[in-house]
């Protein structure tokens, strides 16, 4: 009894319990819909919901725990002589009864013990599915009888099942909140470790970072160096080249689509700029890497200049092509909610098109475009792809756009990549600039959010 | 149903014209149409606007009468698929003609609106605005004459002399209509349009924004687009009657009121229909 094929009879199941809720609460009413509290689908709902939401729960519990608990009792009932204690060893033997039950290659030779635990494994197994599947389908028939049961025109079905509902929608959003407070608690926890071994003040504010450190005691290496000054300097310098390019690119195409182009070029533009938003990072990456970056190289050496071949401009060129639609969109929807009563205004009073944008249009959108800058240099300040192929791995410490620098996002990268040891400091100081990186666009967004939300205040 | 009634305007004017010869003609329009797209908004309108009077255009909601408005700053070319047919003429000027700049039209025709709308900038920069983009005033002192002359003129000077750094959007809003007026004085137009200045103000705001109207007409030709009749009477010399797109009727305020000519006319102000 697969999963999905109980998941089918369960749904099957539900949709049955609709219909005979409908049917029951009108046949108790006599046929006459009206004499109902609620309309006859809320009965139906009523009787689905009833049985869904137990089965549904406990189906999940079952799968959940199926399988930790099989383990647990093959392996209790393994013969004394091969329990000898060792977790690393049972783990092993799990495992090879694990590979044999499922018809897998195992690693060592098959004892009789091993293949006596894995048929037993497998017999488990079956008897837990099947099981599974009776209990699922009893509870389903027990509960729509029991709902079906307690059905008669005078039970309030609309508020329950909208009760119900609303239930659902918080428990929905409390499983995305608990993710994200999930992922901020394992990046504390993780850099809580790094800084035991690394003071923050050195991680904060040392200006070398080469984060090599030797793997065993005996090893000749780097001892390591985790001032992150280098990388923050590098992320700043690719945005801000990125937004020397989407900044004016983007407003100024938000001031044409808003205020100058005819409403069929808006519709065409708009979109064909928001697709700039949907390129993959990687199809941007490599055209970095392979077309800006050379390309730059090249006619750098036309005017005397020294351009790296991965270069903070050339990746910070094309994170400000990919940032554009961030505040091209969003400066055109806020210049085209400011009054148009304001633009006539200024009209009124003899402006031209150009004096009424530049001193009344952007002063009243000024907020906004703040806001969707912020959002845009929260996007540039976490991009990862582009970076990492084309801006260099190098943590120089430089302000100069033609040379290689590494960021935030691309360290990390290099520092989980491969195998790792994951109580290093090396690996550990990814976590803390992660974190680092977290606070600074949460920052970032909170500012713009609060922009937007008060410019919105003034015109409602 | 349209020739008809054009005659009975030119029969109303005719004699009111001829009554004060003495006045110029402001804005002379013959044979005005305006389409939305399709759709005619307004028929061969024939209407003469005299200086420093002020002329009331009044008639039932979509009747044309703010379209009438916008077309004589051109306030309509903001707008797409709007097109203007006929003779606007200002001082004997088509100024539907390419050799009027739009920019000096409006210089010369100012406009207050329905809903005020202040600038979201200080009160001193919402009257700035216009003489500074017009270079009628350049340094400090020319700009601060003038914002005080206008907010005088306009009777808002007391009640914000004190506090002209603060934005215009946190006035009353009976204050900001007036500092709309200030801000279109400043420009030191000759032709004020107002198209239903009093639709968003309490009564006692009406009231002032009215006496104001009255002070103004010693400086300024005004047009005013109301919807009530009382304001009609109480603020213009002339008023003129539209109706589904047609101008029914036109002459001075008194006998619009009293003896109109024609039945619509009649019904309207008389509270039948509108």
């Amino acid at each position: 009894m697969s999963f999905t094929f109980v998941l089918g009879a369960l749904i099957i199941l539900t949709v049955a319990g609709f219909y005979m809720g409908r049917s029951r609460s009108l046949a108790d009413a006599g046929g006459t819909a009206q004499r109902l509290h609620s309309r006859p689908h809320y009965y139906g709902y009523f009787v689905a919901l009833w049985c869904g939401i137990p089965t549904l729960l406990i189906l999940g519990v079952w799968t959940m725990f199926q399988t930790p608990i099989i383990e647990m009792l093959v392996q209790n009932s393994l013969p004394e002589t091969m329990l000898n204690g060792d977790p690393a060893e049972m783990s092993l033997i799990m495992n090879d009864i694990r590979n044999l039950a499922s018809g897998n290659i195992t690693s060592g030779e098959i004892t009789p013990q091993i293949q006596a635990a894995a048929d037993h494994y497998v017999s488990l197994n079956t008897t837990s599915s099947l099981a599974k599947f009776v209990v699922i389908l009893a509870i389903g028939i027990a509960a729509i009888a029991f709902a079906r049961s307690k059905i008669n025109p005078a039970l309030r079905a609309r508020n329950q099942v909208e009760k119900t509902m609303m239930a659902i929608l918080i428990v929905c959003s409390v499983i995305a909140i608990l993710t994200t407070v999930g992922i901020v608690m394992s990046l504390v926890f993780e850099s809580w470790r790094f800084f035991e071994k690394v003071s923050p003040a050195e991680f904060l504010f040392g200006l070398e970072w080469s984060p090599q450190t030797a793997l065993r005691s005996d090893q000749v290496g780097a001892s390591g160096a985790f001032g992150a000054i280098p990388l923050f300097a590098g992320t700043m310098l690719i945005s801000l080249v990125a937004m020397c390019v989407a900044g004016p690119v983007g407003l100024l195409s938000a001031i044409y689509m808003a205020e100058y182009a005819p409403t069929k070029v808006r519709g065409a533009v708009k979109p064909a700029l928001e697709v700039l938003a949907g390129i993959p990072t990687v199809v941007y990456g490599f055209f970095a890497a392979l077309t800006v970056a050379p390309f730059l190289r090249d006619q750098g050496t036309m005017f005397g200049l020294d351009i790296s071949s991965e270069s903070a401009l050339a990746a910070g060129l094309v994170m400000g092509i990919m940032i554009i639609p961030f505040v091209s969109s969003l400066s055109d929807d806020v210049i085209n909610a400011v009054p148009q009563s304001l633009r006539e205004g200024s009209l009124g009073l003899g402006a031209t098109k150009s004096e009424t944008i530049k001193r009344v249009i952007l002063p009243a959108a000024l907020p906004g475009i703040v806001g969707s800058f912020m959002l845009a240099i929260s996007r540039a300040i976490g991009e990862t792809m582009i970076v990492v192929m084309a801006a260099g791995l190098g943590a120089n410490l430089t302000a100069n756009p033609l040379e290689a620098v590494t960021t935030v996002t691309v360290q990390i990268v290099t520092l989980l990549v491969g195998d790792q040891e994951f109580d290093s400091a090396k690996t550990l100081a990814a976590f803390a600039l992660g974190l680092v990186l977290f606070c600074v666009t949460l920052c970032l967004n909170i500012i713009a959010m609060a922009v937007v939300n008060k410019y919105r205040e003034q015109y409602d | 149903m349209g020739e008809v009634n054009m005659n009975n305007a030119v029969e109303v004017t005719a004699p009111v014209a001829s009554s004060d010869a003495a006045r110029e003609t402001k804005f002379h329009t013959r044979g005005v149409q305006v389409f939305y797209g399709e759709k005619q908004a307004l028929f061969d309108v024939d209407l003469d606007i005299y200086e420093n009077e002020v002329t009331a255009l009044i008639g039932p909601s979509g009747c044309g009468k703010s379209t009438y408005l916008r077309t004589l700053n051109r306030m309509n070319d903001t707008i797409d698929i709007c097109r203007v047919k006929g003779a606007i003429e200002l001082d004997g000027t088509d100024i539907y003609s390419g050799s009027i700049d739009v920019v000096h039209l409006r210089a010369r025709v100012g406009m207050v609106f329905q809903k005020p709308n202040p600038f979201p900038k200080s009160i001193y920069e919402n009257i700035a605005y216009g003489p500074r983009i017009h270079g009628i005033a350049t340094s400090k002192d020319d700009i601060d004459r003038i914002v005080e002359e206008s907010l005088i003129k306009a009777s808002l000077w007391e009640e914000v002399k004190d506090r002209l750094d603060e934005p215009g959007t946190g006035l009353s809003g009976g204050q900001q209509q007036r500092l709309c007026i200030a801000r279109a004085i400043a420009v030191q137009p000759e032709v004020i349009l107002m198209d239903e200045p009093c639709s968003a103000l309490d009564p006692i705001a009406t009231a002032r924004i009215e006496e104001l109207i009255d002070e103004l007409r010693d400086n300024f030709t005004i047009v005013i687009v109301t919807h009530s009749m009382q304001q009609a009477a109480r603020v213009s010399q002339r008023t003129a009657f539209f109706h589904l797109g047609d101008l029914v009727e036109v002459g001075e305020t008194g006998k619009i009121f009293t003896t109109p000519q024609d039945q619509r006319t009649q019904d309207y102000i008389t509270g039948r229909f509108g």
